[in-house]
């Protein structure tokens, strides 16, 4: 198991490495934007790895509610720091990109503030699974990320809507639409580069608080046997 | 999914109150906080219709074997059968409890409080909170809000909550904690009067000798386990304050 | 013995009334902050009619948000003072009948205090309404519901915590952002006559819909959770 973790992870870095250089090299400059468009490749699949996380994090909660599994919520946690991190590289990808093209660092526009609502969402999951005391935090946890997921797609409609009403910049024109052949190459590359990164690290979080949750469980049992700690 | 809590009896099996069906079944019981071991491992039954007192330190875990009776709080490990049936919520009708703290609204008098947990049992008349005011040696009648309490009131109020719906079980902790001696005295006499009617009894306490007239059994606990059980009340096994208190 | 949800729904209504008029600790506090935080806003932002107008919805949204927050934090510290909600817990009484009663009293004691603040706000700010108010009335009763909802779930999740009064509004303001955003979009449509808040009033709906049952389902986990 350690070893197809390891075999996993220097596929991943392999693949990462391709798909980089497909991005910075292989593809096309973009005729309007110019080189920094290459973001792109970065900004979208790092999205896209973040919502998918955000998705395995709202099916493990249900799970550790119906079956109280432990693993389950050990997959909960794991998915969701790795989701912020990705989400969190959206948002500072976005507005690196949104300078040199647009000349603002932000905007208000639907999909980066939907982003920006998705990252707080689950960064106060997170502070909730910091500050809950005892065995109760997996199932105060689990109840807030089914919350926040629900919620999901209510944010994304309502922020859409008022953006619609509201007009701002739009930072990523029309993304997949009217891509070149080869960008499509690079992107679909990178998408799958990033799910194995994205997937590696889950992998990775989740063995690392199954064995916290060992360590414990070992100390509960000696407690058992042995008398008071 | 979260079972449902109707407390329709589905599980119960309609014992007996005289029988020698176990009322409490625990088996390999264990209760953790984080890495302490509150509850190691208790495999005991109790029968109905006695009158229980539990008795160990401070840390032992009587407070959380009451508590996990009562479905207050979920076993890490282990089993507990109440009155027939694995789910406590089902017979949560037939469970008193009174806890360490008085479970009691502040600014509330004494028969708004009792009045308003009668409706969680579905009991809508008054005159069942009257007499377990009375039954208690409380009056009814007074208005004063249960925050002006004495202390000594304030426990008595909250055994009445208890007991006023009438349960098969009762599960009482510290009852007796800063209750003058008479009044405990009266106390533990009433609980004796309510076990001779059938119900079971588990009252934890460190003042043995004001229930051995009425305990019919001393169930020592000792860092998470049962270590005994007898009629005898137990001699202090270490020289605590409590057992020393008791001697004068 | 059936307990009936609706009786001890309304007994845990009645009674936490009981106990707010005696002790009237939230609606106090409560009143006192949302005039401080209208104050404030009115150093803050100082607008002549026409700006204040626009800028008026999200004020008044976030005077209530913050003053809501003080009043959730406080209805479950009421049960967690000399433990009784374990007595609550402990009885046969259906856990959903205590949400949905914290939940009505919570709604209650909010539409109260939106019902005493807006006077302030129209004479501070000299708002004038354009378009029709009944709009505004339906989006405001379903946005109060919405916040009351979630808020009175995370409340009684956010007291377990080691920080509880700052985790209330830490997990409920992201949630809740959907409802703001239509309160406040609606606000300013219904004041300046410009658009219908149509979409809004769906919205809204769903959202009461979706979380309600939500709470309803999870509550029983949450309020067991030990």
């Amino acid at each position: 198991m350690k070893y197809l973790n390891i075999g996993f992870i220097i596929f991943t870095l392999a693949l990462l490495g391709f798909s980089t250089y497909q991005a910075l090299f292989v593809a096309p400059t973009e005729q309007t934007m110019g080189d920094v468009q290459r973001i792109f490749y970065y900004h979208a699949p790092t999205a896209w790895v973040a919502g998918v996380c955000f998705f395995v994090n709202f099916l493990a909660s249900i799970a550790y509610l119906w079956k109280r599994s432990l693993n389950a919520d050990a997959l909960a946690a794991a998915s969701a720091e790795v989701g912020v991190v990705f989400c969190t590289i959206v948002l500072i990808t976005g507005p690196i990109w949104a300078k040199p093209v647009w000349g603002i660092w932000w905007t208000w526009e639907a999909r980066l503030t939907s982003t920006l609502v998705l990252w707080l969402i689950y960064v106060s999951y997170l502070i909730l699974r910091r500050f809950a005391v005892g065995s109760q935090t997996q199932t105060l946890a689990a109840a807030l990320a089914i919350f926040g997921f629900v919620d999901v797609p209510i944010v994304y409609m309502s922020i859409r809507w008022f953006r619609t009403q509201h007009p701002q910049p739009v930072i990523a024109g029309g993304q997949g639409s009217g891509l070149d052949p080869v960008m499509w190459h690079a992107f679909l590359w990178n998408l799958l580069a990033f799910t194995c990164v994205g997937i590696a690290f889950i992998v990775t979080r989740y063995r690392l608080q199954k064995l916290e949750n060992e360590v414990e469980a070992a100390h509960a049992q000696r407690a058992i046997a042995g008398g008071v700690q | 999914m979260p079972p449902t809590s109707h407390p329709e009896a589905k599980n119960m099996t309609g014992t007996d109150e005289t029988s020698c069906e176990p009322v409490i079944k625990l088996d390999k019981l264990v209760k953790f906080f984080g890495r302490f071991a509150a509850l190691r491992g208790i495999s005991e039954s109790f029968v109905a219709g006695q009158l229980y007192v539990v008795v160990g330190d401070n840390g032992a875990g009587k407070s959380t074997l009451l508590r996990v009776v009562a479905g207050l709080t979920q076993p890490s490990q282990g089993s507990v059968t109440l009155l027939g049936g694995c789910n406590i919520r089902n017979v949560a009708h037939s469970v008193g409890y009174m806890g360490h703290a008085p479970l009691l609204y502040d600014e509330l008098s004494g028969m708004e409080n009792l009045r308003y947990f009668a409706g969680l049992y579905g009991i809508a008349d008054d005159s069942v909170c009257r007499a377990a005011m009375r039954q208690v040696g409380l009056d009814p009648k007074l208005q004063r809000r249960v925050g002006q309490y004495s202390q000594g009131m304030r426990q008595r109020l909250s055994l009445a909550r208890a007991v006023l719906h009438d349960p098969k079980l009762i599960l009482l902790d510290e009852p007796f904690s800063n209750v003058d001696a008479h009044s405990a005295r009266e106390m533990a006499t009433v609980l004796g009067q309510v076990r001779d009617r059938g119900k079971t009894i588990f009252v934890v306490t460190h003042q043995t000798a004001l229930m051995e007239p009425v305990a019919d059994e001393f169930v020592q606990m000792s860092e998470g386990k049962i270590v005994s059980r007898s009629r005898q009340r137990p001699s202090p096994q270490s020289s605590t304050l409590s057992s020393e208190l008791e001697r004068i | 013995m059936l307990v009936s949800s609706i009786s001890v729904t309304r007994s845990t209504l009645l009674k936490d009334i009981r106990l707010e008029w005696r002790s009237k600790d939230a609606i106090n506090s409560m009143l006192f902050f949302s005039l401080l935080v209208v104050v404030i806003f009115s150093f803050a932002f100082n607008p002549n009619a026409e700006e204040s107008r626009r800028i008026a919805g999200g004020l008044i949204w976030v005077a209530f948000l913050f003053a809501a927050v003080v009043a959730l934090n406080q209805t479950w510290a009421r049960e967690l003072r000399n433990q009784v909600l374990d007595a609550y817990r402990v009885s046969p009484a259906p856990p959903n009948a205590l949400f949905l009663a914290k939940a009505v009293g919570n709604f209650l004691f909010v539409t109260i205090l939106e019902l005493l603040m807006a006077p302030l706000f129209v004479v501070f700010y000299q708002l004038r309404s354009e378009g029709p108010l009944w709009q505004l009335v339906v989006v405001a009763l379903l946005g109060t519901w919405a916040l009351v909802v979630n808020g009175t779930f995370f409340a009684a999740l956010s007291i377990r915590t080691r920080n509880r009064e700052i985790m209330l509004p830490l997990i409920l303001f992201p949630i809740s952002i959907p409802a703001l955003l239509a309160m406040v979009d609606t606000t300013t449509i219904v004041l300046t006559g410009d658009g219908t808040p149509d979409f809004w009033l769906k919205m809204l709906l769903v959202y009461d819909v979706v979380f309600t049952l939500v709470c309803l389902l999870l509550f029983e986990s949450v309020l067991n959770a030990e």
